[in-house]
């Protein structure tokens, strides 16, 4: 249980030292804070098994850490380092790896879900007991794609949890604005599809861990989907960039989220209630989380950039394994 | 005449051919409660309501489609794609539907359709984000696209482009947004396909569209600093139709082409461009013509690197300087 509470923690420190290190100009596009939201990436992580699989939109820095990627590496991917998790490649939305079942990071809302649906696939061809949570947010719910995947998910009977992390808004937009769908919620939808479905109180790390284990034992028994929609909220603007963040919703609401509703201090006072951790427990996790946010704040100040030539490697298979090639003619056209 | 930005002009256009025509309706994901996600759109819901000015939720595919399917009773809508590089998930409607709905009506269905928003990279959005698809529309008869590079061409193509009885797809800019330029106070509007020379010059003719014109006129200015040449710069402004005589006039002119463009190379706008040139202007050329291009890979997210995938106003005049 201490072990949810640091996850939480070093999510929230990395994020608030990006954000420090957005404001030096040191990264650059789109940065798309999680603070506010950590309780889900943490408790869905906490349930992965050997062939339990992850992928996700652009606001994607909480998940990558708890699956357990490394502040360096996500910190260096943020400045485009070449000891980024993606080379510098990638960027903010697009963090990557595969070796802990964790499929991205992905920019164009919606796009992940039919990829999600994919890794359900994969498991359930291979004939592994596993599943595959395929996060989106409330707004991504409208895309045509995830309808389609919703579809073959039910259809096909595969192991897929599709996550709707519902935080009131997708950029300026309420849900309100944005959806039609029965009185009950945005999961609601599911019913057309025959799908199981739960709504989730995101503050609670416990009852998303319960909904979310529910899902997976069904995908792992029953080889069904689920659509989970857990209520969250983020403090932060859509983006670093999002100079409207305060004016859509009311300062008031958001410090009622602050106050009342923020996952890690429900759950910090939970502990505290419960007396599992006492005050200095805290604040020592905490330093130290600070303290792996600042390290990895200077390892990716001090990384190397990557080279012009390593723009276009990691196109092509072929192209990277030259002596393995089997197709004839030019790749690229560079001159 | 007054200096204004380029998102400005657009917004003036848009406000313009509302006022001049009330089949004009603006539809997008946060163009109106938010104003817009890059605010071109700023103010323009207080000014005409919303039924003029209409938020979309994130369904590309379904409001663009609906654009189309609209558009077939005569409605003109104008739809901001927050980016081109969300067009992919509306392709078929944008490509498909747009494109063909007349010609298999045998010319009985119009599409009188606009689908604005910006398609650059330079921004470090990374690989998703930083699209210029304007030679895949190219690519298809029934569609329109126009690069405007300037805050004068936007509006004035943007107006033509609401306007014209086809699909026009704009590509602006998010790097030209914050730029200005002179903008007369009177209407005008800008026909689709005539090219612009933005600088005259009788060396070389440096051809390009949207971002490049930039780097093509600080090419030129190096050019002239430095070298002493005088470069010409042709801003197509619009692909397709395309303004094959002023091309075709300029390189016989100059008899040199160097051709810049934010595409990759391969099957990119100057492909077709260096055709029409050899085929139409051969016996005038003195030399090879020039491309200079986007390095050909997904786009790089590294802020350090991106500027040197994109094309440079170093790599244009070395290619100038390599035919004179
Ligand atoms: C296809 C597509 N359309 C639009 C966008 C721009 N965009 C990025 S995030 C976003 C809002 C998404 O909101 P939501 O799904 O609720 O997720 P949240 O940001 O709240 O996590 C929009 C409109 C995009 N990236 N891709
Ligand atoms: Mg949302």
């Amino acid at each position: 249980m201490v072990g949810f509470y640091r996850e939480m923690v070093r999510i929230r420190r990395f994020e608030e030292r990006s954000l420090r290190v957005y404001q030096q100009g040191k990264i650059g596009g789109f940065l798309h804070l999680y603070i506010g939201q950590e309780s889900i990436a943490v408790a869905c992580a906490s349930l992965m098994g050997d062939h339990d699989h992850m992928i996700t939109a652009y606001r994607n820095h909480g998940h990558a850490l708890a699956v357990g990627m490394s502040m360096n590496e996500c910190m260096a991917e943020l400045l485009g380092k070449a000891t980024g998790c993606s080379k510098g490649k990638g960027g903010s939305m697009h963090f990557f790896a595969p070796d802990k079942n964790y499929w991205g990071g992905h920019g164009i809302v919606g796009g992940q879900i039919p990829l999600g649906v994919g890794l359900a696939y994969g498991v359930k061809y291979k004939d592994q007991k596993g599943s595959a949570m395929a996060f989106m947010g409330d707004g991504a719910i409208n895309q045509g794609a995830v309808h389609e995947a919703y579809n073959l998910a039910a259809l096909w009977d595969l192991p897929a949890i599709f996550i709707i992390e519902n935080n009131g808004y997708s950029m300026g937009t309420s849900q309100e604005r944005s959806s039609s769908h029965p009185k009950e919620g945005l999961a609601a939808r599911a019913e057309g599809y025959g799908m199981a479905w739960e709504i989730i109180n995101g503050e609670s790390l416990f009852a998303i861990r319960d909904g979310v284990g529910r899902a997976i034992k069904r995908a792992h028994e029953e080889s069904k989907p689920t659509i989970l929609e857990i209520h969250t909220y983020r403090y932060q603007g859509h983006s670093v960039a999002d100079a409207n963040a305060k004016k859509y919703r009311t300062k008031e609401e958001i410090d009622d989220y602050r106050k009342n509703h923020d996952p890690l201090n429900v759950y910090r006072l939970f502990l505290l209630d419960q007396k599992i951790m006492s005050e200095d427990e805290m604040k020592e996790i905490d330093g130290e989380a600070k303290q792996e946010a600042e390290v990895a704040a200077q390892f990716a100040d001090e990384s190397e950039f990557p080279t012009v030539e390593s723009i276009t490697e990691d196109v092509y298979w072929e192209a990277d394994n030259p002596d393995k090639r089997t197709s004839e003619g030019r790749l690229f056209f560079n001159d | 005449m007054p200096e204004i930005s380029y998102r400005q002009a657009i917004k003036d256009a848009l406000a313009e051919e509302i006022e001049r025509d009330e089949n004009v309706v603006v539809i997008g994901e946060e163009v109106a409660q938010y104003n817009g996600a890059y605010k071109v759109t700023e103010g323009l819901l207080e000014r005409y309501g919303p039924k003029r000015i209409v938020d979309a939720p994130i369904s590309e595919a379904g409001f663009i489609g609906m654009g189309i399917g609209a558009s077939m009773l005569g409605v003109r809508p104008v739809m901001e794609l927050m980016f081109w590089s969300f067009a992919y998930v509306a392709w078929d409607q944008i490509i498909n539907n747009a494109s063909s709905v007349r010609y298999m009506s045998g010319g009985l269905i119009n599409v009188p359709i606009v689908i604005r928003g910006p398609a650059n990279g330079g921004t470090n959005v990374g690989a998703t984000h930083s699209h210029t698809p304007e030679n895949l529309i190219a690519n298809m008869p029934g569609l329109k696209v126009v690069c405007p590079a300037t805050p004068y061409d936007a509006k004035g193509l943007m107006k033509s482009a609401i306007r014209d009885n086809d699909p026009v797809y704009v590509m602006e800019s998010t790097l030209l947004y914050g730029t200005t330029g002179e903008v007369p106070e009177e209407e005008y509007v800008i026909p689709l396909g005539k090219a612009d020379i933005k600088r005259e010059g009788t060396d070389v003719t440096i051809v390009c569209h949207g971002p490049s014109v930039s780097v093509a006129m600080t090419a030129a200015q190096i050019l002239k600093e430095e070298h002493d040449i005088d470069a010409e710069v042709l801003d197509l402004r619009s692909i397709r139709p395309l303004d094959e005589e002023a091309i075709i006039t300029s390189v016989k002119k100059t008899n040199r082409a160097v051709l810049v463009e934010e595409n990759r190379p391969f099957c990119g706008v100057d492909a077709q461009i260096a055709y029409t040139i050899q085929n139409k202007a051969f016996d005038y050329l003195d030399a090879p013509i020039q491309r200079v291009s986007t390095i050909d890979a997904p786009a790089i997210y590294s802020p350090a690197v991106e500027p040197e995938q994109l094309p440079k106003a170093a790599n244009v005049v070395e290619k100038v300087l390599s035919i004179m």
